[in-house]
């Protein structure tokens, strides 16, 4: 569905996407991660043939990309970043507005408008203005316009942030009842729990590059330890030092917590019984430690 | 630049942006209506009557009628104007209403073609509005000569929209405007002849006016309200449309750096 190979493009000297490649499979939900300015949405807007990539390929709905740019749109329904729906029209007139970019007739628009009201949950708040919505419901309705046309293909761009959770949860179910109707979604997100709930495969992306790719439960054994113990309080200092290097595979200190990634967790847990000063929590490792692990710790803004 | 710039790509589907924003006008038709007239034609009737009852013929019609004649290219200039920078910025840069558009198989050329005939069809209303006014009080010289100013009025409106959407492309905000207002509109407006005829100004000056856009509205406008056959028609068609052109050209240039990069 979407084949990507050595894309690259630069702003100035700066590489923001470095000979990416990617597969996206018919049917599959993939995931793009990465801490902000990884590229993420640099390469949703080059998949999109809205900027002119400085090498490599794209092929997406078997169209290639940006040569036939418009025509591979025509495939593709898109949930930006930043909600720009139009606040000078009703649900119901952005959907109806939203179709004739398309280039569909007004007729094949409304008889598509109640089940995209259903689908976003939105039948009663068709005439409601946009101002009036909240944040999950405008979430919502952008999902409902990005599917106008049917599309094969969908791109959503970080499209819980912001929302509550209660929103999310019922963004998810969307995404799900989409997912189940065999479309293909590419979503970029860097809630893990979305990634992990979500993605049939992931790619993690840093600095313009994929540093691993796979399944989200195949990227966590391949990756990192299955478990981890977080030790945090009172004589932290000492306990590392005498302690971390023989009974972790790994570790590291960030600000008061240390993270202590083992594959025998009741060996560190126990060795713990012997300083009561110090609280622990002990977890199965996740997406997001093998997320700290390959792009680092450091703030990115 | 070089990398942004290429000849538009003009379709059929613009229509779609168009009719946005007219689906968007007809909502608040009747007020945008009344705002966009009030004020040309409260200059034109206080002008014309107060300061013309002063006057003698002015370039050879009364006053109300020459100001008349120049408020029609006038108020089509303010009024493209104002959609270009004020209205296209809202939906370019403050609602995103374009970025939307984009994600669809719609390029900027589409979306700024849109734009541009919208701010023309809606600066052909006010033309007309003023030209209505025009027939009330009966200042034309020949009815049927007058009605080939609704053209001309079109094509007014599409060279200060491509020109306006320039100013869109490069504007941090909507404060920037006022600098092409303050800078461009205001001196076109006492330059080309809009309240006094050119022939009053010094030499030097009537030379940069005869280059400017308005001059060129107006020298068309006037002898149709009159009933004359205007001179040189093929020279001010010409530099209404270049001007208008090249601004679309240009702005589509810039917009492209300022959007998809």
């Amino acid at each position: 569905m979407l084949k990507v190979r050595g894309l690259t493009k630069k702003y100035g000297d700066t590489e923001v996407v470095r000979g990416l490649d990617l597969t996206v499979r018919r049917g599959e939900c993939f995931g793009l991660l990465g801490p902000n300015g990884a590229g993420k949405t640099t390469t949703l807007r080059l998949l999109l043939g809205l900027i002119e990539p400085d090498g490599g390929s794209i092929e997406l709905a078997g169209i290639a990309v940006p040569q036939r740019a418009r025509e591979a749109r025509m495939k593709v329904g898109v949930v930006p970043q930043m909600d720009n729906l139009d606040p000078d029209f009703s649900v119901r007139e952005n959907l109806l507005a939203y179709g004739r970019y398309f280039g569909m007739s007004k007729a094949a628009v409304a008889a598509r408008v109640p089940e995209l009201l259903d689908f976003a949950g939105l039948a009663s708040k068709a005439d409601a203005q946009i101002a009036q919505l909240s944040g999950g419901m405008k979430r919502r309705l952008t999902l409902a316009r990005a599917l106008v046309h049917d599309p094969d293909i969908l791109f959503l761009d970080e499209p819980t942030t912001g929302l509550d959770p209660q929103a999310r949860h019922l963004i998810w179910q969307g995404l799900r009842r989409l997912i189940n109707a065999g479309k293909t979604i590419v979503l970029t997100t860097h809630f893990m729990d979305e990634a992990e709930r979500l993605t049939d495969r992931l790619a993690i992306l840093d600095h313009g590059r994929v540093v691993a790719e796979g399944a989200p439960r195949a990227l966590i054994e391949t990756h990192i330890e299955p478990a981890v113990v977080e030790v945090f309080g009172e004589g932290l200092a000492d306990w590392t030092g005498q302690h971390a290097a023989n009974l972790c595979q790994r570790f590291e200190t960030v600000g008061e917590t240390l993270f202590c990634y083992t594959s025998t967790p009741d060996i560190v847990i126990d060795a713990l019984r012997h300083a009561p000063a110090l609280r622990y929590l002990h977890r199965p490792s996740n997406l997001e430690d093998v997320f700290l692990k390959l792009t680092g710790r450091d703030l990115r803004d | 630049m070089s990398h942004f710039f290429h000849l538009p790509h003009l379709s059929g589907r613009f229509i779609p942006v168009w009719q946005r924003n007219y689906l968007v006008w007809k909502k608040l038709a009747i007020p945008s209506i009344l705002g966009n007239l009030a004020d040309p034609m409260l200059y034109m009737l206080g002008l014309g009557y107060g300061l013309g009852s002063l006057l003698p013929d002015v370039g050879g019609m009364p006053y109300l009628t020459f100001l008349a004649a120049g408020t029609v290219a006038y108020s089509t200039m303010n009024a493209a104007t104002f959609e270009v920078l004020y209205s296209s910025f809202s939906r370019m840069h403050v609602q995103r209403t374009w970025d939307a558009i984009l994600n669809a198989p719609m390029t900027l050329d589409d979306v700024m073609l849109g734009e541009l005939t919208w701010a023309a069809s809606k600066s052909l209303l006010s033309g007309v509005a003023i030209l209505a006014v025009i027939w009330g009080l009966g200042l034309y010289g020949n009815f049927w000569m007058t009605l080939w100013i609704v053209p001309v009025v079109a094509l007014v409106g599409f060279c200060f929209g491509g020109m306006g959407l320039v100013m869109n492309a490069v504007s941090p905000s909507y404060d920037f405007f006022l600098y092409y207002f303050t800078l461009v509109i205001t001196p076109m407006v006492l330059l080309c002849g809009v309240f006094f005829p050119v022939s009053q100004l010094p030499a030097a000056v009537q030379g940069v006016s005869a280059w400017l856009p308005l001059t060129h509205a107006i020298d068309l406008a006037r002898p149709l309200v009159v009933g004359t056959v205007p001179d040189n028609i093929a020279l001010h068609v010409i530099a209404l449309l270049v001007y208008g052109s090249l601004g679309y050209i240009v702005a589509l240039a810039l917009t492209r750096r300022r959007l998809l990069k």
